[in-house]
């Protein structure tokens, strides 16, 4: 490796590292036997940047230099940056010298537009390829599709990919259009729709013939930037929504955004990216995918926006106090998830222990269910305690309100989302 | 009141918990041997392996609860906390007791806190796989000593064997003074004569491969840079990779 690289990875790993998607999760890929490497199925965190977030995976883009000039993206053609292009050869060793030493999960490769969308495509699958065929590399692999490319090559790069991506970034079509006027929605949803198809056609021939080759098994993600316009959280979340179910896709991500092209005056002055909301972004999406929410239940043309001082999960609770109190010992599993303070783990336990014997605070307690906020929303086998009922929804909400802004808060991904209510 | 001593191996645990069985009786305490604690008023007994009888105990917890659960049960051993033998010895007298199996019953106080303990050990188990550094060494071997805060090599390797299937390698446990080594076929149990490596894990720079040093700058230069400092939570970072494994990662040197 010579100097050079150090300045490609130093450009290269920079300009990619506001995809916030660090998932390398979702695939299970065993080693071939001679080869190097594994896909453990539920993904690993290598390290934590100072920002709290995951690393997982060498996040880097085959090339900064791009003919497009989309408003929030540090790589547009307008922006005067230093620029950088990896070879195959560099892109490998890295990625293999980086997995020898447990260093990642595997490799992300995104990328610049250059002279076409296929042919950047066809670029990036070609790392893939090297790396599975000549190497016999069993690792993570994440490609980016590029909107525009044809079916031919995204569906060569599902071949070679545990996951694929098509970034939305922007949640709706006007404002997709004003601040990157070289893309359209139809461009991103059409590659999503082919590697759906694939995956489902995959499915198909995997049960007929074990043996035929994976089709993008990790399934596909896509991003969405928060911030940069002024959709409503009811727009994004019901994006989410179509896209989950629509599109089958794994994973949505919300990226709150941060002022890079402040000079740029289709976007909006702001200082700090919106964390709290793209935290709060997360949790409703969370409710939807783990919690049994309908997105309506989350955001309503009544309510577009999601409360920045409460959990999502809360405000669900404190505006259908008539729930409530729910019986911990009676309750179905639906319900029992709708307690605020109450998480996916505890709520199966407690479906489980109650079989055992009649629950009271104490065993709640030691289920990891969080009392201080429950307390207000259940019944179980002990003395009654004042409930949301005798309290009213706007006391309880008082009484919950964060009181430190020095909690701890996640960051882009959902990795300790779990532990959140 | 009686004390039962044993070898501290799982099989030796086992063995005490058969003759708990067989005799009736539920200790005071279990001690490992040659660990000088004289107890007053208390009289030792001394438990010997036996294989047979380890299995014969096993093989009972398979019939009463699922493999998974009798795994739990191994790895809350690894953990080893004080009294965690007394702990699991209350806790199969619970299994044996039960008429379905005991994992539910979250409500009992001592199924709760084995599950408790499970999940520390297995997260630290986590860990291993999550921050292990390899350095590769001039004879190809990759080199990886570690710290864990319970004793979960054991459950660890799998995942590497399987996964660094061709290259040669070690993990180390620097606590426990012993760790382990693939070469290209089977793992090895090992213990370094050298004292210094052995407690330290600190290999001197002239035996590492050529190409490692490029490497680890490589890694910590691309560390550095995927950090988005508008976003600086330290404290997050603290939680999620916590202080105690810094010393061998080589993104925090
Ligand atoms: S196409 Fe991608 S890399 Fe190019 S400017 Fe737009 S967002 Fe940036």
């Amino acid at each position: 490796m010579n100097v050079e690289v150090f300045d490609k990875l130093n450009i290269l790993a920079n300009s990619a590292k506001y995809d916030v998607s660090c998932a390398s999760s979702g695939t299970k890929r065993s080693n071939t036997g001679n080869g190097i490497g594994n896909a453990a199925a539920w993904g690993i965190c290598h390290s934590f940047t100072e920002d709290g977030r995951c690393v997982s995976l060498l996040k880097v883009m085959l090339t900064n230099y791009c003919i497009y000039d989309c408003a929030y993206c540090t790589s547009r053609r307008s922006n005067d940056i230093p620029r950088a292009t990896f070879s195959v050869n560099e892109l490998v060793n890295l990625t293999i010298g980086f997995y020898r030493r447990n260093y990642i999960e595997g490799l992300f490769l995104s990328s610049g537009v250059i002279r076409n969308p296929d042919y950047t495509m066809e670029q990036l699958v070609g790392v893939a390829k090297e790396l599975r065929t000549q190497h016999r590399y069993n690792g993570y692999i994440h490609l980016k599709a590029i909107p525009g490319a044809s079916n031919e090559q995204i569906k060569q790069a599902g071949l070679y990919a545990d996951r694929l991506s098509v970034n939305m970034e922007i949640p709706t079509e006007p404002n997709l259009k004003m601040l990157a006027p070289e893309k359209d929605h139809q461009s991103i949803i059409s590659p999503m729709g082919i590697i759906g198809a694939g995956i489902i056609e995959n499915k198909y021939e995997r049960k007929i013939n074990i043996k035929a080759p994976k089709f993008t098994p990790a399934g596909q993600s896509t991003q969405l930037i928060i911030g940069a316009t002024n959709d409503t959280d009811k727009s994004i979340l019901d994006l989410s929504a179509n896209l989950y179910t629509g599109q089958n896709l794994k994973r949505v991500y919300y990226s709150g955004y941060l002022p890079i092209n402040t000079k740029d005056t289709r976007l909006p002055a702001i200082k700090e990216p919106p964390l709290k909301r793209e935290n709060r972004l997360y949790q409703a999406d969370w409710l939807f995918r783990f919690y049994h929410f309908s997105m309506e239940e989350i955001v309503s043309d009544s309510h577009p926006n999601l409360d920045l001082e409460i959990d999502p999960k809360l405000g669900y609770a404190l505006r259908n106090p008539w729930l409530f109190p729910i019986d911990v010992n009676k309750a179905d599993y639906e319900m029992i998830l709708r307690i605020p303070g109450v998480g996916v783990k505890s709520a199966q336990k407690i479906i489980m222990a109650r079989t055992y014997r009649r629950l009271n605070f104490q065993h709640l307690k030691k289920m990891g269910v969080v009392l201080k906020r429950a307390k207000y929303f259940i019944s179980c086998n002990e003395l009654p305690t004042p409930t949301i009922n005798e309290l009213k929804p706007e006391n309880v909400r008082k009484i919950l309100l964060e009181p430190t802004p020095k909690k701890l808060k996640v960051a882009g991904d959902g990795y300790m989302q779990l532990s959140l209510w | 009141m009686e004390i039962y001593i044993y070898d501290k191996t799982f099989e030796g645990f086992l063995s005490v918990v058969f003759y708990a069985f067989e005799t009736k009786t539920t200790p005071f305490k279990i001690m490992q041997r040659g660990i000088n604690q004289s107890m007053l008023f208390s009289k030792e007994i001394q438990i010997v392996t036996e294989l047979e009888k380890s299995e014969r105990v096993w093989n009972g917890l398979l019939k009463k609860i699922n493999k998974k659960n009798a795994d739990m049960i191994y790895r809350v051993f690894l953990s080893e906390l004080p009294d965690v033998e007394l702990l699991l010895l209350n806790y199969i007298q619970l299994v044996f007791s039960y008429k379905r199996s005991v994992f539910g019953d979250f409500g009992n106080p001592i199924v709760a806190e084995v599950h408790d303990i499970h999940k520390r050990v297995s997260r630290e188990a986590e860990h291993t796989l999550m921050f292990v550094r390899f350095k590769k060494t001039a004879d190809n071997i990759y080199f990886a000593p570690f710290e864990p805060k319970y004793n979960v090599l054991p459950i660890s390797i799998k995942h590497f064997k399987d996964r660094f299937a061709d290259q040669k390698w070690v993990i180390y446990d620097t606590i426990r003074e012993y760790g382990y080594y693939y070469n290209l076929f089977d793992v090895q149990e090992i213990r370094f004569v050298d004292s210094n490596i052995s407690r330290s894990g600190d290999i001197d720079k002239s035996i590492l491969n050529t190409e490692e040093l490029v490497f680890q700058d490589l890694w910590k230069n691309y560390f550095k840079s995927v950090s988005i400092k508008e976003r600086s939570n330290k404290r997050l970072q603290m939680h999620n990779m916590p202080k105690r494994f810094w010393k061998h990662l080589t993104e925090m040197q």
